[in-house]
């Protein structure tokens, strides 16, 4: 569902396992280019936060262990279609080989956007804020718990998470 | 979309539209109409495509296709079918292709999806999916054992080798995923575990991945190897030749 006048923002963010020459790490940093390429022919991609080398591995806005990857899409169906059902998949089943996880922790939170605003690394540290600290909710959600935009109706497929207690509920990307 | 009931039970008010759906496949001949339209995939099927697969009349495959729609089993869409000819060719068919929603009727009640999508969080809050995969995998080669006992097998290197993809079809087949075998690939239809894996997707579909690995190497299937490869309509995992030998 494309709601006019609203785009779909995404944060994540991940702590490696090592340092990324480690070779632990090369999996992970060999498919970056092909998934990042695959991203940005997909449809319903508008953006991603990259830097001269194309991606934004060494941005490290939020410490230097914190990796980011942040995205904007036309709409939550079509950014799952990219994050769920594409090679991409792949890499999240591999997920824990890659990056830490703390079960207290939240590493992905998405968010509407006007269309014409791209989101900054600030704006999205404070929703992954928001998503921490008030579960999901309108300004900042989940797949598994998702919101309209505003003054939209939300026909995803996990009805089942917004229809359920609210609680917070963990990123369901990297996290 | 498909609707989510997940964590559902078949509690009384569930109970009486699930069994009114399922209840329209107790004829045998519903039955093999609804077999048809499945055997059929993605691609949506005609009245004159289920009349000649069974040799029935259209008017009969008809009957039993809308009942089937009634009952919320089928889905209707309407298209123009090209690339025929003769009578009809060009006039806009009503085409039927298997619904994705899910019925479910256990008596006594029993909500085992509940508990799957507890353990799921569980898994996926403490991330342990490494255990999980292992698990699956595990049981993936114990199933392959247990359906196929090693001693039975060919000698021979080739005979051995089709013995095993015969019998991985069969235990795919036997666990949901309608699979269609061709002469380098596996495709799987369809995913015996939807649901969850639409909840949970890195965490199912690597365990789904796992399973189907454990199966392949458990029944001795040299040169083939599954992978992840989701494909719209389709099971998230792809089994393919890997080498030439």
């Amino acid at each position: 569902m494309t709601v006019r006048g609203y785009h779909l923002a995404q944060l994540n963010v991940a702590r490696p396992v090592a340092s990324l020459d480690d070779p632990v790490m090369a999996d992970f940093v060999g498919g970056l280019a092909r998934l990042n390429a695959l991203a940005d022919n997909a449809p319903g991609f508008v953006w991603r936060l990259q830097d001269d080398d194309g991606d934004a591995t060494a941005l490290r806005p939020f410490g230097p262990d914190l990796m980011v990857n942040m995205s904007v899409w036309t709409s939550i169906e079509l950014l799952r279609e990219y994050v769920y059902r594409s090679a991409h998949l792949d890499l999240l089943r591999r997920r824990r080989e890659f990056f830490v996880h703390a079960p207290s922790e939240v590493y992905t939170v998405l968010w509407w956007v006007p269309a014409a605003h791209l989101p900054t690394v600030d704006e999205a540290w404070q929703r992954l804020e928001t998503l921490r600290t008030q579960g999901p909710g309108p300004d900042a959600f989940t797949f598994r718990a998702p919101f309209p935009p505003p003054g939209g109706a939300v026909a995803g497929p996990s009805s089942v998470a917004a229809r359920s207690d609210g609680r917070r509920t963990r990123g369901s990307v990297l996290g | 979309m498909a609707t989510y009931r997940l964590g559902g039970v078949t509690g009384p008010e569930q109970l009486e539209p699930d069994l009114g759906a399922l209840g329209a496949l107790a004829d045998r001949s519903r039955r093999a109409v609804y077999r048809v339209v499945c055997e059929a995939g993605a691609e949506a099927v005609s009245r004159d495509d289920v009349a000649a697969a069974l040799g029935v009349g259209r008017t009969l495959a008809a009957f039993h296709l809308d009942k089937l729609v009634d009952a919320g089993l089928l889905e209707v869409s309407f298209a123009r079918r090209t690339g025929r000819a003769g009578p009809g060719a060009g006039r806009t068919a009503k085409l039927y292709r298997r619904s994705a929603t899910e019925h479910t009727v256990t008596v006594p009640p029993r909500a085992y999806h509940r508990v799957a999508e507890l353990l799921a969080e569980a898994v996926e809050r403490t991330a342990a999916d490494a255990t999980l995969f292992a698990v699956a995998r595990e049981r993936g080669r114990a199933q392959a054992r247990a359906q196929a006992p090693a001693r039975d097998r060919p000698r021979r290197a080739r005979q051995a080798r089709q013995a095993g993809i015969d019998d991985l079809v069969r235990a795919l087949t036997e666990d949901g995923y309608e699979p269609v075998a061709g002469p380098d690939t596996v495709m799987l239809r369809n995913c015996p575990f939807h649901l969850l894996a639409e909840q949970f997707p890195p965490l199912v579909c690597g365990m789904n991945l796992a399973l189907v690995e454990g199966l392949v190497q458990g029944l001795g299937v040299t040169g083939w190897s599954a992978a992840t490869d989701p494909v719209p309509g389709h099971c998230c995992v792809r089994i393919s030749k890997s080498n030439q030998d």
